[in-house]
């Protein structure tokens, strides 16, 4: 191989083009044919990169057997496919025939004759169905079509999961229900600091996605709480105990930001806002509505419990959600 | 210039290659297929590339998501991490959670194949939008390609779902998040909405035990086998009907100017695919994406400041940030809040962009077909509608991001987002304006904006040379009559004027005829 190619043969140098192929139309013409030292210049160009990306190759092999480390191995795949791509680059552009050919987009709808044969074909069989048989097709088949398809469809959807029932009315609260923290110890009114809070859950329930709460201390501050919640919260000495459904009730992601400045909790996802002392009432963002109080109890040995599940659903609302 | 033995050799080859496809033949009878699928012409304009990069890295979405199958465990039960990453050990977790941190630490180049996957499925994305713009802008999906304009939408609704289900299946605190969101936006649908959500999440969120399951057979085999047939027919159809072109000189509706299938597009559009390899594995490799292992397993109780979805995910997420804290309840019933900005605002941009080629058709009075392209500026009301959108789309991808926006900027996120929501009518009416305005005086100027002020007339003469006739800006001049009606006034030449100078060699040939 010399790298380059002369002219076909019988058309030799000095030869005019043949008439019917004006020389932008050559198929054989490539950017370097006529400069062969160039041409091997431009081969021997394209060698070195897919040397390069043959070296990167036994490199990546290398790091493999070495310790596998992440930033070798994607620098070195990275740059072997690049140096494959400059080697194919260049090979395309300066020695593969295929500058600009003009042809002809040619038609890519069919001739009338064939359209009506179709309709014709089609009719055939239609006519028959519809026409002279439309009671089987139109009265019989569509309706027990749709039948069978509802029966068969209905059951294996429907079966994907349970009904939602009652289910987002409820959590785990139960009356009498402790406290516990997030690895599960009972959680006791002096165990949180005025100004501090916790995630606090149902004993037994620390996994339970709907359940998790955060108690909050906030001190002597009075809280203005909404219709039906009054009285929820545990006032223990200096320590004022309120707890709300850590459930946003835009979205349901964990309301897990704290304001200690303006007694704010925000939720990281959208950046609802809830003012603690009016009874986490919505303040900024999407949440269109308050954290559903918890009714907090104390045991007699000091410990938190609930007086019940919470009052209202937590969280997003949905359709059924019985309203105010 | 060739020797004897090259000669022979080469006659050597071509036997072989006809034994081969005489065997084919006799067959399949392809040499009729083949030798117009090798003839076939591919218009050459750096923007017809996009579309090609998005297949590409469909094609590298897909090696290293089989590698990432073979490793990743689908189910939510629950274990204790011992492993390589120390800060997780003991760490109650799920077996999903725990496999994508194996893939991360413990498999050998796992953890650049899951990045090089998680880039290119964002880059997959990105090339899909810039191709649907390019398609948008110069009315590629008029008639007759409004099938394929549909086939494309539905590509990139059913790509933008194939990233969430995948950004999902790691089961982190992050992507935990973001199926608690979902959860709460299906359950939000009047109606259906919580059965809905109940039946595909198999239960009360986080859902039943085969949740993960059914995320992973959707993510690896529903999703992909829909978007590999979607693109399989939009390729069929693209072939059938030929690529559009940009007008230029020697370009008709009629005609189609471009370089062959084989060798040359074949060859270069390999070198792409290389490329687009390098990129994927390079950033892979180099640049840190969704480390899981700093999130921690999903944990209902938790969640974190800064939580961001992937990009194309952004201005879902956004709108539901700037949506004011309405919902709405009559007759007992209640619409909730994240309806709204969850279902029904993607849902009026999907009908819209759906219905577009049926919009457009209306809005231009233009029912004919078309293979050459329109630039921009030549449907200034088209080009200012789209730019409106790209800005609301904008305004809410940056509403995403408010925290982290607010963080860096110094600005409360509650201002942030006030902006924004202003911005998101806002800014679209003024792009809107600018960008009309920016077509018109386009329109006059003639001069394409990264054209390069070079050019002069090429004139072929008799013989087959070429000679320069003067220096003209843009390659203007008598050069071209496309008769596409649509050349007006040299404006359409750009395309050649480029061609030309970018090929040094097609000038250089008139020393051939002339030397001897």
């Amino acid at each position: 191989m010399t790298g380059t190619h002369g002219p076909e043969d019988g058309a030799g140098e000095g030869t005019p083009w043949p008439d019917d192929v004006p020389p932008d139309q050559d198929d054989t013409w490539f950017p370097l044919r006529d400069d062969p030292w160039r041409a091997r210049r431009m081969e021997y160009v394209i060698a070195a990169f897919f040397g390069l990306a043959g070296a990167a190759g036994i490199g990546l092999l290398v790091d493999y057997y070495d310790n596998g480390q992440t930033q070798w191995a994607g620098g070195l795949l990275g740059a072997a496919a690049a140096c494959m791509g400059v080697g194919l680059l260049l090979w395309a552009r300066w020695l593969l025939p295929g500058h600009d050919i003009t042809a002809s987009r040619g038609h890519h709808v069919s001739d009338p004759e064939e359209r009506a044969a179709v309709v014709t074909s089609l009719s055939r069989g239609a006519d028959a169905m519809l026409t002279r048989r439309g009671f089987l097709a139109k009265k019989v088949l569509v309706p027990v079509g749709g039948i069978f398809g509802l029966a068969l469809v209905w059951p294996l959807v429907d079966s994907l999961g349970v009904r939602p029932g009652n289910a987002l009315y409820h959590t785990k609260w139960y009356p009498g229900a402790h406290l516990v923290s997030e690895d599960g110890q009972w959680v006791h009114v002096d165990d949180v600091m005025v100004d501090g809070l916790m995630t606090v859950f149902p004993e037994g329930y620390i996994d339970d996605a709907a359940s998790p709460a955060v108690l909050l201390n906030i001190g002597g501050d009075p809280i203005q709480a909404r219709k039906g919640q009054a009285g929820f919260e545990v006032i223990s000495g200096a320590n004022g105990l309120v707890c709300f459904s850590k459930i946003c009730t835009h979205a349901g992601c964990a309301v897990s930001l704290f304001n200690v400045l303006t007694m704010q909790l925000i939720c990281p996802c959208h950046q609802s806002t809830f003012d603690i002392l009016q009874d986490c009432a919505p303040v900024f963002g999407p949440a269109p509505r308050p954290l559903p109080q918890l009714p907090l109890g104390v045991g007699p040995d000091g410990y938190l419990i609930a007086k019940s599940d919470f009052i209202e659903p937590i969280g997003p609302g949905f359709w059924e959600r019985k309203g105010d | 210039m060739s020797t004897v033995a090259e000669r022979s050799a080469a006659r050597k080859r071509a036997k072989r290659q006809e034994q081969a496809l005489d065997w084919v033949d006799d067959r399949f009878g392809s040499s009729k297929w083949i030798r117009g699928a090798m003839d076939k012409i591919f218009p050459d304009h750096w923007s017809f590339m996009v579309g090609e990069i998005a297949m590409y890295c469909f094609v590298l979405l897909i090696v290293t998501g089989v590698y990432l199958a073979l490793f990743y465990v689908p189910s939510s039960t629950l274990v204790v991490y011992h492993g390589p990453y120390k800060p997780l050990d003991g760490q109650t977790m799920t077996q999903a959670y725990q496999s994508v941190i194996n893939i991360s630490f413990s498999v050998k180049f796992g953890l650049l194949v899951r990045q090089a996957h998680h880039w290119a499925a964002n880059i997959f994305l990105a090339a899909v939008a810039f191709h649907m713009g390019r398609i948008f802008f110069t009315g590629a999906f008029r008639r007759p390609r409004e099938v394929n304009w549909i086939l494309g939408v539905t590509l990139l609704l059913v790509a933008m779902l194939e990233g969430f289900s995948g950004y999902s299946l790691p089961d982190d605190l992050l992507s935990g998040s973001g199926l608690r969101v979902v959860f709460s936006i299906v359950q939000s649908i009047p109606v259906i909405g919580p059965w809905t959500a109940f039946t595909l999440w198999g239960g009360a969120f986080p859902g039943s035990a085969s949740f993960l399951e059914r995320l992973f057979v959707i993510h690896e085999f529903l999703f992909p086998a829909l978007l590999a047939g979607l693109l399989g027919g939009h390729l069929a159809i693209l072939w059938h009907q030929k690529h559009t072109d940009f007008p230029g000189p020697g370009k008709t509706e009629h005609n189609i100017v471009g370089s062959r299938l084989w060798p040359q597009y074949t060859i270069k559009s390999t070198a792409l695919l290389m490329f687009i390899a390098a990129v994927i594995f390079g950033m892979g490799g180099l640049i840190q994406i969704n480390p899981i292992w700093i999130y921690g397993p999903f944990e209902a109780a938790r969640s974190s400041a800064g939580t961001q979805p992937d990009w194309y995910v952004g201005w879902l997420d956004g709108a539901l940030r700037l949506m004011p804290h309405w919902e709405f309840r009559s007759f007992g019933y209640e619409i909730p809040n994240p309806f709204f900005p969850g279902i029904v605002m993607p849902g009026i941009v999907f009908t819209v962009i759906y219905g577009w080629p049926w919009i457009d058709k209306r809005l231009f009075a233009d029912y004919e077909e078309h293979n050459l392209l329109e630039r921009p500026r030549d449907r200034p009301l088209r080009t200012a509608l789209g730019v409106a959108a790209l800005l609301f789309f904008t305004d809410l991808t940056l509403a995403s991001a408010t925290d982290l926006l607010g963080n860096a900027m110094q600005m409360s996120f509650e201002l942030l987002i006030e902006i924004l929501q202003y911005g998101s009518f806002i800014g679209p009416i003024v792009g809107f304006f600018v960008a009309y305005r920016a077509c018109l005086l386009l329109q006059s100027s003639g001069a394409h904006p990264i054209q390069r002020p070079v050019g002069g007339i090429l004139v072929r003469d008799a013989r087959g040379g070429f000679h320069t006739l003067g220096a003209s800006h843009n390659g203007h001049g008598e050069n071209g009559h496309g008769d596409d009606g649509h050349a007006d006034n040299g404006h359409a030449k750009d395309g050649h004027a480029e061609e030309a100078h970018d090929e040094p060699a097609l000038l250089g040939r008139d020393a051939d005829p002339d030397a001897d």
